[in-house]
């Protein structure tokens, strides 16, 4: 109860302001959009109407950015979110850095028109440069260009990789990035190959 | 040395100097390339279509789209895109082009909504009357500034619930519109996103659309535009002419106020 707080003063905020101008308070319209949508959308594929139900994290962040979250709202969704993080049984965590590259190039994967029998891609390179041979990446995530080599492989290291792909939002609350384990877009070996792409020294990202 | 030599040597020495990153020069050649394409726009072909199709007497009514009343009175197109979408009293709601145009098929040619919305978006032959109709409507827009208002209770309440959307993340990858739009001068591989959640990003990105989009060889419109962005936010089907689609068009247009329009556009 104690992170909800913020949340409900935030809410009460913005109502305020709503109600200047509008019929509904910032609430109502939360909620009647959300009914909006469901009603909205047909299930195709494997994409069912259940992609409309926000868990907690999703709920938290569906805010325009000029509504800043408290420190304690933060604190409790990369709470909630570290606490999700499964590591491998067997204790590794650097996979194949080819595979890893291959599946940073691929966007493939949870489409209503992708084959759900299909390994779905993380799509790195739409957001995130990676290596120097690779010119065509997106700028909506920083540059992981020399990532390993910044940071080494220590345990801590390669345990923080492995977990921000798995779950990036148990580090950055709200963070834009598909928590990849979490949401079972990617296996176990497959974020343990994107580990390796990321720190392994002879992978191209290192290079 | 010729002035061109000179140049080129220049720029070269320029480009030495300040080590010119990888990510501009694909940029200036996607620049070039947009460039190429604005010569001639094959949406001219669906503008004549659509024209001729507003005219035919079709359905069960035998009756054409004639005195549809897009918001400007029966059967006016010049402007009534830059004022869309808009409340209409006859329906009691609020409606986009493409929703408008469904309600006249309906009630002036006497389709089913069913049969009305068969084929919303065209492919090859195929081609969708939504399509032609929407190319030639808002051809009648093109240079008219827009102007989308907010002055009836329920359009402010489309535009407020289109922006909650707007922000709404969901699906396994959590995506929401703001995850690519929300933010400015990022891209998605070489591809610039506008940032819609400003003035300036929202007016470039909606008025050119619909768009002859040369990759598909298809002209598309804002309906097609919502729906392959949910598609690939991992979400399901946005279902054509539904009130997401339209509030989410609201917010958009409504934020696009003061641009001149300037579609049918051409587009990668």
């Amino acid at each position: 109860m104690k992170a909800r707080t913020p949340i409900t003063a935030v809410f009460a905020g913005i109502a305020a302001l709503a109600a200047g101008c509008a019929g509904m308070s910032d609430q109502e319209a939360s909620l009647k959009a959300q009914q909006v949508l469901k009603a909205s959308f047909k299930e195709h594929g494997q994409a069912k109407l259940d992609r409309l139900d926000q868990d907690e994290s999703q709920k938290l962040c569906s805010k325009p950015p000029a509504q800043e979250l408290a420190t304690e709202t933060v604190k409790h969704i990369e709470k909630i979110n570290l606490a999700s993080i499964r590591y491998p049984a067997d204790g590794k965590l650097l996979g194949d850095w080819k595979s890893g590259e291959r599946i940073a190039q691929s966007g493939r994967g949870k489409q209503y028109n992708d084959d759900p029998k299909q390994p779905s891609g993380a799509n790195c390179y739409a957001c995130h440069q990676l290596t120097k041979a690779e010119i065509s990446y997106g700028t909506i995530g920083p540059s992981l260009y020399h990532f390993g080599k910044l940071r080494g492989t220590s345990d801590a290291i390669q345990r923080y990789a492995y977990g921000k792909v798995y779950n990036a939002q148990a580090f950055t609350a709200c963070s834009n990035m598909p928590r990849f384990g979490h949401n079972g877009i990617l296996t176990e070996q497959q974020i343990k190959d994107v580990t390796a792409l990321l720190l392994d020294p002879n992978s191209p990202v290192n290079q | 040395m010729t002035i061109r030599r000179r140049m080129i040597a220049t720029m070269l020495a320029a480009g030495a100097a300040f080590g010119v990153s990888a990510q501009s020069s694909p940029e200036a050649e996607i620049a070039k390339y947009r460039e190429a394409l604005g010569a001639g726009n094959p949406a001219d072909l669906w503008e004549a279509r659509g024209e001729a199709l507003w005219k035919q007497k079709r359905g069960p009514k035998n009756a054409s789209l004639e005195t549809c009343d897009l918001g400007k009175g029966p059967g006016v197109a010049k402007g009534a895109y830059a004022e869309m979408p808009r409340y209409f009293a006859d329906a009691d709601r609020v409606m986009d082009l493409e929703t408008r145009l469904v309600h006249c098929m309906v009630t002036l040619q006497g389709f089913k909504f069913e049969e009305a919305t068969k084929r919303t978006f065209g492919s090859g032959t195929n081609r969708s009357d939504f399509e032609s109709l929407a190319a030639w409507i808002t051809a009648e827009s093109k240079g008219v500034t827009m102007n989308v208002s907010l002055a009836h209770p329920k359009e402010r309440e489309a535009y407020q619930l289109g922006e909650k959307m707007f922000f709404f993340r969901g699906g396994p990858h959590d995506f929401a519109c703001a995850t690519c739009h929300g933010e400015s001068n990022k891209r998605i591989r070489l591809q610039d996103l506008p940032n819609l959640t400003e003035k300036e990003g929202a007016q470039l990105a909606y008025t050119t659309w619909p768009a002859y989009r040369v990759s598909q060889g298809e002209l598309r419109t804002f309906q097609w535009r919502l729906n392959d962005c949910f598609r690939q936010q991992r979400f399901p089907e946005l279902k054509f002419a539904s009130e997401a689609s339209i509030a989410i068009t609201s917010f958009l247009a409504r934020n696009a106020n003061g641009a001149a329009f300037n579609a049918p556009a051409i587009k990668r």
